[in-house]
């Protein structure tokens, strides 16, 4: 489903830095945190439940709803809205649940 | 003025068991429950259908409670014919992983005692670390060995509270919540609960409100020997599934979240957390899971166990206000199945329970109360 973003500063940031989400470069600004800052792209659902698949993005912004789970440099599950920005985060969606990979290769 | 059969005062997994196993035979039933202030048990269970090392030199306990276990499947059945909810039972059997040599000897010690308590039909097996790993992947180093049987298992004790809730409401039990009972009074024709200005009448009542039961149990002259044990539980992120069997230590849920718990506390009522004791249930997990060191934990929660004055349950036919029932355990999902289908049944007049002969009130007469016993 398109969707155009709602969101809107009320003032312009003093200044922005680039992140990547899924590969695809993203200006945003720099005194926000990571949540904020992928609201203000028309992204979608920036996460898959692990319970059901059914999609989400942020929603509470203060720590407690979860919805916000993003994979950042590679370390699943962190929550967005407890982080702030920072130039040349690599951003994905979160699918599912974290793979521990116990019981994998290379496995003690 | 409110008029019921019976009357069940408490809204945990006990009372609500019981609730349910009375609305099967037909009963009018009300519940009467707590706020959301309450202590509330139920909330804050680790979900373990336990059988294991449970009723070591109480042949009676260990026996009611693998009667339970091997109604759960039909308990289940029932539940999710009646409101559709899956309350994830799985039964694949339990691990209690043992991280010294001394906890290893002590647990076998107890599994020894309890398989000959029943001739022999006891099934358990002692697992070295390679063989343990085999059935465990991701087994820590610091994990000397560990103890299995076939007849543990785990539920999600927040589904199975949901779906007796809804199994009741479908069955026509009143459930009141929000009120707190400030006396009872007994007539030739029953029971009259107060709760502010609100009248509850019954002839038969049963206290199932877990550590109120003592100040409820008082209000009818009986004095009902519980106090709280604290226990603490960890929950991490979520993980895909790494861990099908329920451990005593580390419980991972049909939702991907880990359970990390198991510690004992006597510190009154405070269910609040410490740092220290989670450190300690961190660190534990840790060296049963090596990996759980690279995840995090995402809340926290400390809940009062309710034990009795020797840490078994309490089923209670009053003598001195007949028609009046106490319940009491700290055991609310391994017995739910018993308490549904069997304690029920004897609290409505409908079946004699010798099983349960044993855990009458009288027992506690001149015993000093102990802090803990599994």
């Amino acid at each position: 489903m398109p969707t155009e973003t709602l969101f809107r500063r009320l003032q312009l940031a003093d200044k922005y830095v680039q992140i990547e989400f899924e590969g695809t470069p993203l200006t945003v600004p720099a005194d926000v945190s990571l949540a904020a800052a992928l609201l203000t792209h028309d992204l979608g659902a920036t996460r898959e439940s692990a319970i059901n698949g059914r999609p989400g993005a942020a929603y509470c912004m203060m720590g407690v709803c979860f919805e916000c789970l993003v994979e950042v440099d590679g370390q699943a599950n962190c929550q967005a809205c407890l982080i702030q920005v920072v130039e040349g985060m690599r951003v994905r969606r979160q699918r599912g649940a974290r793979d521990l990979l116990i019981g994998g290769q290379g496995d003690e | 003025m409110h008029k019921t059969d019976l009357i069940v005062v408490g809204g945990g997994l006990v009372g609500m068991s019981i609730a349910y196993g009375l609305a099967l035979l037909g009963r009018r039933v009300t519940v009467l429950d707590e706020g959301d202030d309450a202590l509330r048990a139920a909330r804050g269970n680790f979900g373990l259908l336990w059988v294991q090392g449970k009723g070591y030199r109480n042949a009676p306990y260990a026996g009611w409670t693998r009667q339970s276990v091997a109604l759960w499947p039909e308990f289940n059945a029932l539940l999710h014919a009646d409101t559709g909810i899956d309350v994830h039972l799985r039964q694949p059997g339990g691990f209690q992983l043992c991280l010294s040599d001394e906890e290893l000897a002590e647990e076998t010690r107890r599994l020894v005692w309890l398989q000959e308590a029943f001739d022999g039909d006891y099934p358990f097996e002692l697992l070295d670390p390679t063989q343990l790993k085999k059935r465990i992947p991701g087994i820590g180093p610091g994990v000397v060995g560990a103890c299995y049987t076939p007849m543990d298992g785990h539920v999600n004790p927040l589904k199975l509270l949901r779906a007796l809730y809804a199994a009741c409401q479908t069955r026509g039990v009143k459930i009141v919540n929000g009120l707190s009972v400030e006396g009872i009074d007994q007539h030739a024709s029953g029971f009259e609960l107060r709760a502010g200005e609100q009248r509850f009448c019954a002839e038969h009542l049963v206290l199932a409100a877990g550590l109120g039961n003592r100040p409820l149990g008082a209000m009818l002259g009986m004095d009902v020997p519980v106090r709280p044990n604290r226990g603490q539980i960890l929950v991490t992120e979520r993980l895909q599934p790494f861990l099908q069997y329920p451990t005593t230590y580390v419980r991972q849920t049909d939702e991907g979240t880990v359970q990390l718990g198991d510690s004992l506390e006597a510190v009154g009522f405070d269910d609040r957390t410490s740092s220290q004791v989670m450190s300690e249930i961190a660190a534990r997990a840790v060296q049963c899971f090596p990996r759980l060191g690279q995840v995090r934990m995402v809340r926290a929660w400390g809940a009062l166990r309710v034990l009795s004055a020797d840490g078994y349950p309490i089923y209670e036919a009053a003598h001195d206000s007949p028609g009046a029932f106490v319940v009491t355990c700290h055991s609310g999902v391994t017995l739910a199945a018993a308490h549904a289908l069997r304690l029920a049944p004897w609290i409505a007049g409908e079946a004699d329970e010798p099983a349960i002969r044993p855990f009458n009130l009288a027992r506690f007469k001149g015993m000093r109360e102990v802090h803990y016993a599994h």
